[in-house]
């Protein structure tokens, strides 16, 4: 099937990117590949973005990852959301940025343009002056017998970032649940644009303050890809150490907020105060609790410091030492799993659609890692653990198997730290690239097309949470709305690395 | 089951309670600072209780790396309970309003009206590089930059993220400046 698929791309012109090759297609071999896609369940749409004159969607087939690219001369182009529903919110961002037209887009509202911008088309090649007044939202209607409405948000009860969700609900239960976010909106590509691959790291690492490690990398692994760059093994050592403590502290928090929010305070606070033992070990072993900033373009900036590798070493025998008895504590407890069994179950049919990467793919049977396929050094390839269940519960479960995962390799790493460089210069030269690493919540896409004087031509940052948000809707169905704050907990899906 | 949650949790809460906590050390807040709050204070004539504050926070726009320092504070190493800080859930209910980010367009209102729901007096905290300018998104057509466009500011907070040990002292600094120590 897949082949059929590839062969119709590969009439497409080659544009250089590497190491997964860019087609620009014509109008027509953009409808078929539509049409293809329609057809082969087997391909994922990993991200669909564009430029002042093109759209370009990022795709997995079998195990091929390419982009395919269609120019837009009047501002439309065919959409894909028809074949895959995920391309939703992707081409309403693509009209409020660029002002490109979805054609046969099951959507048309805006996404992250709420109107209070004071231009229209910010990054379209003549953004328009914009002075009217902010439209109300319009959500999606539900019809039945006592249905009712609850607005939540954007400022919520707790110290999380801002979204607004609109619930509708029969009695207890959630019939609908509609997430409007965009409020974080920074302009984060019109920040990059224009900037040397240096400058514009800084942004991507400030994508999403979590994941900054993997942004970091991943945007770094794209520029170095465009300038034929391979860093030197000890930076991407080092890399690699700083993405798992932050695939650690992540994860720690995660299932601490999970069993909280289930009611379980005590495994909260454990996990917190191993958490806290991660970030501290971080900062003195990179100068930084969250590693913001030690990923560059070319490697990393700083070495280990000398305390660092015993830091590190006592964090991790902390966290390892106390995961197994949390681990029971959390299994033996029926108030627990009364909780989080059977609640907020994504199906896996849904989680191949949407291509939902990370904990919550692998929690429903889709095994996608990017650490193991496509891969990426210092990583050796295996077979990343999975679940099939896609509750609360298997999210939940799977994240102390990683935690774990990460523990060993932080080891690994330490151990085995190449000697060598720490960075190359980069050449200055044009060049396209894409990155792809998997930080906590899955995995982070980016590309970027640098011009000869190595500023940033095109970029685009795609965070996980593209392709999770949609399932949290998919999740609460029919679960009762006191679930959702655990549902939502159990995605986590980030706000600021959608609302860009 | 029942067993399980014997053998597991009851032996460990019991030895939780003889021995020594997790908690570190309090920071002490800079003296200039406090007297500098305190001067607004006056300035403002603004009559205050207890030593105890009420914490609202408000992402306007933060790439989320404020708020994980800001959730840390809660956590048993930096435990704000005991100085009688608290992050709660509504505005109305709140003394200080503890605001991140660099204030996106988008933001913009429900800061203002998260602002209006809390009353006065009340203290107005700007955390991190982009809440205290704009910080890296300076200059970006989808924000104000810096949350001093749109309210008063109290306190300004900078880092990217700040450390819960820099927030912390700057919640300390609010509480003894109304403390009149
Ligand atoms: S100050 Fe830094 S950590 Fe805080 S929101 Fe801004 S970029 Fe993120």
């Amino acid at each position: 099937m897949s082949e059929a698929l590839l062969r119709l791309v590969r009439h497409g012109q080659e544009q250089g990117c590497r190491p997964h090759q860019r087609y620009l297609l014509d109008r027509g071999q953009w409808a078929a590949l539509a049409a293809a896609i329609g057809e082969d369940e087997g391909v994922a749409l990993l991200g669909l973005w564009a430029d002042p004159a093109q759209v370009h969607a990022a795709l997995l087939a079998e195990e091929t990852i390419f982009t395919a690219s269609c120019a837009v001369p009047e501002g439309r182009y065919a959409a894909l959301s028809p074949v895959r529903p995920g391309a939703v919110r992707f081409e309403r961002m693509i009209r409020d940025l660029w002002g490109h037209v979805a054609e046969g887009g099951l959507d048309q509202r805006p996404w992250l343009d709420h109107g209070r911008w004071p231009l229209t088309g910010p990054l379209s090649a003549r953004p328009a002056p914009h002075s009217m007044l902010p439209p109300q939202p319009v959500f999606l209607p539900v019809e039945g017998e006592g249905i009712h409405q609850i607005p939540v948000g954007p400022v919520h009860a707790g110290v999380i970032e801002p979204g607004h969700f609109r619930f509708h609900v029969q009695g207890e239960a959630v019939v609908r649940l509609e997430a409007r976010l965009g409020y974080v909106h920074k302009g984060h590509i019109g920040l990059m644009l224009g900037k040397p691959a240096q400058v514009a790291a800084r942004l991507a690492a400030r994508l999403s303050g979590d994941s900054t490690v993997a942004h970091g990398w991943a945007f770094a692994q794209a520029v170095e890809a465009a300038l034929g760059l391979e860093p030197p093994p000890r930076a991407l050592a080092l890399r690699a150490l700083m993405a798992e403590l932050e695939r650690l502290h992540n994860h720690l928090n995660d299932w601490g907020a999970i069993c909280n929010d289930a009611g379980f305070a005590w495994l909260h606070a454990r996990a917190g105060a191993l958490r806290e033992a991660v970030l501290r070990a971080a900062a003195t072993a990179f100068g930084h609790r969250l590693m913001m900033d030690r990923v560059v373009p070319g490697g990393v900036t700083d070495d280990l410091m000398p305390a660092g590798s015993a830091a590190i070493g006592a964090a991790l025998d902390a966290v390892e030492a106390e995961l197994p008895r949390l681990g029971a504590v959390y299994g033996s407890h029926a108030s627990l799993a009364d909780r989080l069994v059977g609640t907020g179950v994504i199906a896996p049919s849904l989680v191949r659609l949407f291509a939902a990467g990370g904990v919550v793919g692998r929690a429903s049977g889709r095994g996608f890692d990017v650490r193991h396929r496509p891969g990426y050094p210092p990583y050796v390839p295996s077979e990343p653990g999975m679940l099939e269940a896609g509750d609360v519960d298997a999210r939940t479960r799977l994240r102390m198997t990683e935690m774990e995962g990460a523990i060993r390799l932080a080891r690994g790493l330490i151990e085995a730290l190449p000697p060598g460089e720490l960075t190359l210069p980069l050449p200055q030269r044009g060049g396209e690239g894409l990155g792809m690493v998997e930080g906590f919540r899955g995995d982070c896409l980016h590309w970027v097309a640098l011009d000869e004087a190595g500023l940033v031509r095109a970029v685009f940052p795609r965070d996980p949470s593209w392709l999770l948000w949609p399932l949290l809707e998919a999740a609460i169905e029919g679960n009762i709305l006191a679930d959702f704050p655990l549902i939502n907990k159990s995605i986590n899906a980030s706000y600021s690395g959608v609302d860009l | 089951m029942r067993e399980g949650w014997r053998r597991l949790l009851w032996p460990r809460l019991a030895r939780a309670l003889v021995s020594p906590p997790l908690t570190d050390a309090p920071p002490v807040p800079p003296e200039e600072l406090v007297q500098a709050l305190v001067a607004r204070l006056e300035a403002a004539a603004q009559a205050r209780l207890g030593r105890s504050l009420a914490i609202r926070q408000v992402d306007a726009g933060s790439c989320n790396g404020c708020e994980l320092e800001m959730s840390a504070m809660q956590n048993v190493v930096y435990d704000l309970e005991r100085f009688g800080l608290r992050f709660v859930a509504s505005p109305r209910h709140a003394d200080v309003l503890l605001v991140t980010g660099p204030l996106t367009r988008n933001m913009r209102e429900a800061l203002l009206r998260t602002a209006e729901c809390t009353p006065e007096p009340r203290w107005v905290v700007a955390a991190g590089d982009c809440a205290v300018d704009g910080g890296i998104f300076k200059g970006s057509y989808a924000v104000e930059g810096g949350i001093e466009a749109a309210l008063p500011v109290d306190l300004l907070i900078p880092g990217c993220p700040p450390t819960p040990a820099q927030l912390l002292e700057g919640m300390l600094a609010l509480l003894e400046a109304q403390g009149g120590r």
